[in-house]
Parts: C-alpha cells; sequence; structure tokens
C-alpha cells in the first residue's frame, strides 16, 4: 500500500508539481498559524499564576511592621516577593535576614536558636545563623541574604 | 536514495504496529466503508459537527476546570477567570459558545436522521442512545449555567428546579435534593460541579461510543426517496478520504465560527448571585429552553397555579415518549400510513417547537 501511495503521489507530482507543492506549503503555513492562534491563547492562560508570581518576585524591599520589637533569640517568617524569607534577630542583638528557601531542593528551612544554627528538616542541611553560609549536610550554596535596616515602625528587609 | 531509505523506514514502522494493532485490518475496514451521495448529504455532517464541538467541549471545560473552584468561591473563581487570567474570558467565552452550539446541532441532527427516517430498523438503538445524548446534553447546559454562580444562574437554577418541586408529593423532596437544601446555595453549586464534570460525562461517553459505533456498524442511513431507488442507481463516495476530507473542512468551519462568536461577542459574567437581590428584569431561559417555558406559560394561563405545570410536565412527558419510540411504530422500510403519520408528528414537533420559541421572544424583546 505504501508503494501504491508513493507512485500515486509521484505521478500527481508529474502532472502537477507546482500546484501541489504550493497547495501543500499554503496548507502547512495555515495549519501553523492555526496552532500558534490557538496555542498562545492557552499558553498564556495556564502561565498566567506564574507570570503574577514573577510580578510579585519582582519587589526588591518589604517593611515588616513592628518586627523591631522581635524578642533576640528568635526568628520571623515572611514573604519576600512570593517566597519563604527569614529575620532573624540574634542572641547578641545582631539582626539579619535571609531566604527561607533551602539551596539544595527548596525545603522551606527553620531557625533553630538553641543550636544556634538554621537547619533543613528534609536532608540534615545546616547554616550558619548569622552568615547563612552552608555549614553542613547537602546544601550545594548559602543562603541568599538580605539587608536589614531597622526603622522606628518596623524592619525594612532590602535585596542586597 | 533518500526516498527510499525513508520508505524502507516507514515501512519497518507500518510492519511493527500492524503486527501488533492490526493497522491493515483497520484500513481494510475503512476502505469498505461507503457514504451516500444525494440530495440530502448535507445533513450527514451534523453528526461529526456536533462530535467536534463536544470535544470542544472537552478541552475547553478542563482547562476551566485548571483555576474554577466550586462551592462558596464559585462566583469569585469565575470572576478570576473572566478578568484576571490571560486569555480566561476567551476560553469560558469559547466553553459557553460551543456549548450553545453544540445543543443546536444535536438538534440538527436530531430532526435531520427523524425526517430521512433513520431511525428505522436495524438503526432503532441508535436513535435512543441518541435521544438519551440529547437529553444528557440538556442536563449539562442546566448544570453548567450554574457554575458562574452570578444573577442570571442563581435565578435560572431556582426556577428550573421550581418545575419539579411543583409535583405533588415527590416533588419537594426531589427539588431538595438536587439543591442540596431548601434554596439555591454553595451546596448547590458542589454537587452540580460534581455532576457536570464527573457523573454527565461518566454517563455521556459510553453512550457515545455506543452511538458511534452503530453508525459504523450499520453505515449512513439513505432518505426513502432513496431506497426506492435500484441499488445500481445511487451515488456513494468512499468515506476515507473524500468524505473524511469534507468532514474535517466542516470542522474548520465550525472552529471558525466559534472562533468568531468568542471573540467577537464574549460571554458575560453577571453580579454576583445574592438571596436577597430581586430577579433582574427581562430574565428569560436560554433558548434551547424557552420552548417548554413557554409552553408553561401559555397552559399557566387556562390552569393557574401547579396545576399548569404538572399539566405541562405530564404533556412533555407523553410527547417525549411519543419521540423516542417512533422506531417502534414506523419500523418498516415499506411507507404507508405509519410512514405519514410520523412524518406529520415530525412536522407538529417542528413547529411547536419553533412558534413557541419566537412566541418566548416576542414577550421578552
Amino acid at each position: 500500500m505504501s508503494e501504491l501511495l508513493t507512485t500515486k503521489n509521484v505521478a500527481a507530482e508529474e502532472e502537477h508539481p507546482t500546484t501541489r507543492r504550493v497547495f501543500l506549503a499554503g496548507a502547512t503555513a495555515a495549519g501553523v498559524c492555526y496552532a500558534a492562534a490557538l496555542g498562545y491563547p492557552i499558553y498564556r492562560y495556564l502561565a498566567s499564576p506564574a507570570e503574577m508570581a514573577a510580578n510579585e518576585a519582582a519587589v526588591t524591599e518589604v517593611t515588616l511592621k513592628d518586627a523591631q520589637t522581635l524578642a533576640p533569640g528568635s526568628a520571623l517568617m515572611f514573604r519576600f516577593g512570593s517566597s519563604p524569607a527569614m529575620l532573624i534577630h540574634g542572641a547578641d542583638d545582631s539582626w539579619v535576614a535571609f531566604s527561607a528557601v533551602c539551596t539544595h531542593l527548596g525545603c522551606t528551612v527553620q531557625f533553630e536558636p538553641q543550636q544556634n544554627r538554621i537547619h533543613c528538616a528534609c536532608h540534615g542541611g545546616v547554616y550558619d545563623p548569622h552568615t547563612g553560609k552552608n555549614i553542613s549536610g547537602p546544601p550545594p550554596s548559602p543562603l541568599t541574604a538580605y539587608k536589614v535596616k531597622l526603622l522606628p515602625e518596623g524592619v525594612m528587609v532590602s535585596r542586597a | 536514495m533518500k526516498a527510499d531509505r525513508n520508505a524502507t523506514v516507514g515501512a519497518t514502522v507500518y510492519d511493527w504496529l500492524d503486527e501488533r494493532v492490526g493497522l491493515t485490518e483497520a484500513r481494510e475496514f475503512a476502505s469498505h466503508k461507503r457514504v451516500p451521495v444525494h440530495a440530502q448529504s448535507f445533513w450527514y455532517y451534523w453528526g461529526g459537527i456536533s462530535l467536534f464541538l463536544f470535544l470542544i467541549q472537552i478541552f475547553t471545560g478542563i482547562l476551566l476546570l485548571v483555576y474554577y473552584r466550586p462551592g462558596a468561591e464559585a462566583f469569585e473563581s469565575v470572576r478570576q477567570i473572566t478578568y484576571v487570567m490571560h486569555f480566561g474570558w476567551l476560553i469560558r467565552s469559547a466553553h459557553s459558545w460551543a456549548a450553545n452550539l453544540f445543543i443546536f446541532a444535536i438538534v440538527v441532527h436530531m430532526f435531520s436522521v427523524y425526517f430521512m427516517k433513520a431511525y428505522r430498523r436495524p438503526r432503532e438503538v441508535g436513535w435512543f442512545t441518541g435521544i438519551a445524548l440529547v437529553m444528557l446534553a440538556a442536563i449539562f447546559g442546566f448544570s453548567g449555567y450554574l457554575l458562574p454562580m452570578d444573577e442570571l444562574s442563581y435565578f435560572a437554577t431556582k426556577v428550573g428546579l421550581q418545575i419539579p418541586a411543583s409535583l405533588p408529593v415527590v416533588g419537594p423532596p426531589i427539588a431538595t435534593m438536587l439543591r442540596g437544601g431548601p434554596d439555591v446555595s454553595q451546596f448547590t453549586v458542589q454537587r452540580f460541579f460534581a455532576l457536570h464534570v464527573v457523573i454527565l460525562p461518566l454517563l455521556f461517553l459510553p453512550l457515545l461510543g455506543l452511538h458511534l459505533w452503530l453508525v459504523q456498524k450499520h453505515g449512513n442511513a439513505i432518505p426513502p426517496a432513496e431506497e426506492a431507488k435500484p441499488a445500481n442507481m445511487r451515488k456513494s463516495v468512499p468515506f476515507f478520504p473524500n468524505f473524511m476530507q469534507k468532514d474535517l473542512a466542516m470542522w474548520l468551519i465550525t472552529l471558525n465560527v466559534l472562533a468568531l462568536l468568542a471573540s467577537l461577542f464574549p460571554w458575560d459574567l453577571g453580579k454576583q448571585a445574592d438571596a436577597l437581590l430581586p430577579a433582574p428584569a427581562g430574565i428569560h431561559p436560554e433558548w434551547y429552553y424557552m420552548a417548554p417555558f413557554q409552553m408553561l406559560k401559555i397552559l399557566g394561563r387556562w390552569l393557574p397555579g401547579a396545576t399548569g405545570e404538572i399539566t405541562g410536565m405530564l404533556l412533555f412527558t407523553a410527547g417525549l415518549v411519543l419521540w423516542v419510540f417512533i422506531p417502534l411504530y414506523d419500523s418498516e422500510h415499506t411507507g404507508g400510513h405509519r410512514a405519514r403519520v410520523a412524518h406529520y408528528f415530525g412536522i407538529f414537533a417542528v413547529t411547536a417547537l419553533i412558534v413557541t420559541t419566537a412566541l418566548g421572544y416576542w414577550a421578552i424583546l
């Protein structure tokens, strides 16, 4: 049957070579246009939340109201754009802020004041609570650090 | 040389698949399938158009499902789909328009089958499954209409469920069960949602499969005028590729019509449903419910109160039963008295539907 088809195609091609080729090219072009006209709105529709998150992530600073009252040796979790972040008021009265997303596989990390560490429960990653540096376990890189500024009405955290 | 290699690769893949899934048998089957050609051949496209629109409903329905939330947040989620998500308005509009075009196409398909007498032996089951599919489509429409939970959908559902509620004794508990309470609420949306996206598809798809299988098994019916001709005088074309090309062309036309309607006349989202607000002025049912709505209104003039609604429901049920069982009455291909009665019954049904629909719109426009 495939032989038969080929012979037929060749015969048709010999009779009207241009017409056939032009038709196929036109049909392909029209098909591509349809696919694009249908595919583009569907892609944008499905991508909407990702775009919104990207817009949120574009923030460069956030002011945490009344966070200056945070007790020493404790942490405050907050959203920086669309991802979790932590503000740590160290026992030594230092103020630091990091992204709370583990650099290994993306779990949310936790400040543990007793052990004086930032710990990820998923795979046991440990970070330094003063610098965000990865100390032990699987994390390949430090937590992203943010700039912290104490204000009378709260704490302003911004991208470094 | 290159063409040769391509042919060999093609042949190898073909042989591999053929041995495992039986491509040659399928092709053999397709090559014998022929479609009759005659003055009424145009109506053969409408089953395919209906199928295409149903596929669009599945596709756009799944896309809406990505953001739709039933229950208390129903309106808010549809508002987001319509105004927040990119092109959400277009996908929702396409789903609503395709729903209406689908109902229209299956009604055209049903009446063309009826007047071509394609329900006669041995195609009775094709007719029965077809009617069941029409009824399921009507319930699809009714349940889907509530899901945005705006003013119109709220009142349409309220009124629609009031009709079975007028039946004595069994009516009120049935209506309460369907609503999930004494009034249309978030519980109603939740269960209509389950109906619309799970229960109805589960019923619809196997019935559709049977319906399509029967078309393959028996082939296209020919109208009595063609049957009267000797077999060698009847014309036909192979289904593959001749008729299929035209079928696909019809699908493309349908897609274009849908794209124009959905984008130029985007489906509206009304105000959020509020039980304390009065029904909006000029509220009326969708066009495919306009005929029964108007018939009930006319009956209500002669038989006020629940009597009118009960009489109406009895009349519809009686008409529907006659309609469903017409193949058992008019089953012989020889024609005669029964064939004529069935034909006039069909004309009466079409006329009644068109006139009452027109009267219904006349009253509100």
